[in-house]
């Protein structure tokens, strides 16, 4: 798979912006994508947008232009952007359409988000078991149990975060944080702390792609998706706000989608130049790391030590400073991944660029109720 | 007397002050499922009985809550009331893990591997004075144990 390209990229900062709705931050984005490439936004031949809290995508072209195009809003929880992309490149595959823009926006209240018991039912929520922190508290204490993984992992995990965060013009927390100040901040959920934690936040990403065959019309850096999968999760997966799961195993959403990814691109983990992967929380960085196969489990530990997921390490994991200095607004927050490594590949990446010259990026975005999605991009 | 009345129907019974959580097992292949449900995941078959779910197991994994949740949906004391509680999940054994709230909220007593038991915890009153409980699981006091 590599008849689609990546040609224009845009963001609105992610953060806090009191008196920016979320959808004047997609609007922002989506100017910024068209800009990148040099076109107008009559010539969008179709739309896929996306996000949670923020409005139907589709309603911002009554603000940038009332074209007729066909725009179709996406909603897949933390998936959303990553679904967003999915479907362009469908899109552009299927000859629907040559050219076509993918958006992901959002803008959440502060502080945990709300959730609502399953089935509609709140003696879930009733009971105080209604909380996505809970779940990665869990996941990561019996993964550490198992894998010899340790708190001070998750610590490096943090400080990594906010040192990559601080190069990062557009991300939310720039103030480089020390292992110490991570590991000693506030007990959120048992082992994570706050700083070990990301906030639901603001911000919107665009990105328009094209048949790749027409790449260089639009621009002389063109960089090509080799692979996007999408994958829900299967029976006997742990996933967030479960009130039971089976005895019986499955790796997951995320390793599935990994699988999928790399057999669509036709490479393998160890081609994999720089890596930008779901990271709600510090644990979820160390377990994400081998479900998505560059590592076997605990093998995170003497990694981290060694510090080979540094900007300058043998596999950078999340340069931009992921989710922990960017925070979360779920609809842009896949489409960030994408957007840090078209920029990594493009050498664009300021004083965060890995060394080396890139070729091969990953992302991976994970999310309520168990949906993983993975890109694989290329020069 | 308080009356005790369950967060909500259908979820567990109490029977001699204790909760006895209420399942579902697929006639075909024998999978358990909490709450009760219609159609087996693993199986794809549609056919389910009705079972009570084993009362004890062990601790699978756990963590505490450490800040209070936004109320609502959650029913227990918030602000200045607020303590901290244990989550986690305990497998049933030969049924499956289920998830709940921790009698202990002291990481140094909790252990992946422990045993547990169900227990009743409570919430909060509702607007007739009945006290609202949900299920919970507690250290099995093994005291007596040689
Ligand atoms: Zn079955």
């Amino acid at each position: 798979m590599s008849d689609v390209a990546i040609v224009g990229i845009g963001m609105h900062e992610f953060g806090r912006h009191d008196g920016i709705s979320g959808m004047d931050q997609g609007v922002t984005a989506v100017r910024r994508a068209l800009a990148d490439c040099g076109q107008q936004w009559s010539d969008m031949e179709f739309a896929v947008g996306g996000s949670m809290d923020g409005g139907a995508a589709d309603t911002m072209v009554s603000r940038i232009g009332l074209t007729g195009l066909p725009f179709t809003n996406v909603v897949n929880g933390c998936a959303t952007g990553g679904t967003a992309l999915a479907q362009a490149v469908n899109t552009i595959q299927s000859g629907a359409g040559d050219l076509g823009i993918a958006i992901g926006f959002d803008k959440h209240e502060k502080g945990a988000f709300r959730i609502k018991g399953p089935r509609g039912k709140d003696w879930y929520g009733g009971s105080g078991l209604a909380l996505t922190t809970q779940f990665f508290g869990m996941k990561i204490n019996r993964y550490m149990h198992q894998y010899g993984i340790t708190q001070p992992t998750l610590a490096k995990v943090g400080a990594k975060a906010f040192r990559n965060g601080a190069l990062n013009p557009m991300a939310w927390r720039r103030k480089p944080l020390s292992e110490e100040e991570v590991a000693e901040s506030l007990m959120l959920s048992y082992p994570l702390t706050q700083y070990m934690f990301c906030s639901p936040g603001e911000g919107g990403v665009a990105m328009i792609l094209c048949r790749a065959d027409k790449a260089k019309q639009y621009t002389d850096r063109p960089i090509y998706l080799k692979a996007a999968a999408v994958r829900t999760r299967k029976f006997g997966s742990f996933e967030v706000l479960a009130p039971s799961i089976a005895i019986e195993h499955d790796p997951g959403p995320t390793s599935a989608a990994s699988k999928a990814a790399f057999e669509m691109a036709g490479i393998g983990p160890e081609d994999v130049d720089v890596a930008q992967l779901q990271d709600t929380e510090a644990g979820a960085e160390v377990m994400h790391m081998a479900e998505n196969g560059f590592c076997e489990h605990g093998e995170q530990e003497q990694m981290l030590a060694n510090g080979e997921t540094e900007i300058n390490g043998r596999l950078p994991v999340n340069t931009d400073g992921g989710c922990l200095a960017n925070g979360e607004p779920i609809g842009a927050s896949g489409l960030r991944q994408v957007y840090e490594n078209v920029l990594q590949l493009r050498g664009d990446a300021g004083e965060r660029q890995v060394p080396n010259d890139p070729k091969v990026a990953y992302t991976h975005v994970y999310g309520a109720p168990g949906i993983s999605g993975v890109t694989i991009l290329s020069r | 007397m308080t009356t005790i009345v369950a967060v909500a129907d259908g979820i567990f019974e109490i029977r001699d002050g204790k909760p006895v959580l209420l399942g579902t097992r697929c006639t075909n292949c024998g999978n358990h499922m909490f709450p009760r449900q219609t159609g087996c995941p693993r199986c794809l078959f549609n056919e389910q009985e009705d079972v009570e779910l084993a009362t004890a197991g062990t601790l699978w994994t756990w963590t505490v809550q450490a800040f209070p949740p936004k109320a609502p949906p959650y029913l227990g004391p918030v602000g200045d009331d607020f303590t901290p509680y244990g989550v986690g999940y305990v497998e049933l054994p030969d049924q499956l893990r289920v998830e709940g709230r921790l009698t202990v909220a002291d990481p140094e007593q909790l252990k992946i591997g422990m045993p547990m038991e169900l227990v009743l915890e409570p919430l909060s009153l509702d607007e007739d004075g009945n006290q609202i409980v949900t299920y919970a699981f507690a250290p099995v006091d093994n005291g007596d144990q040689s």
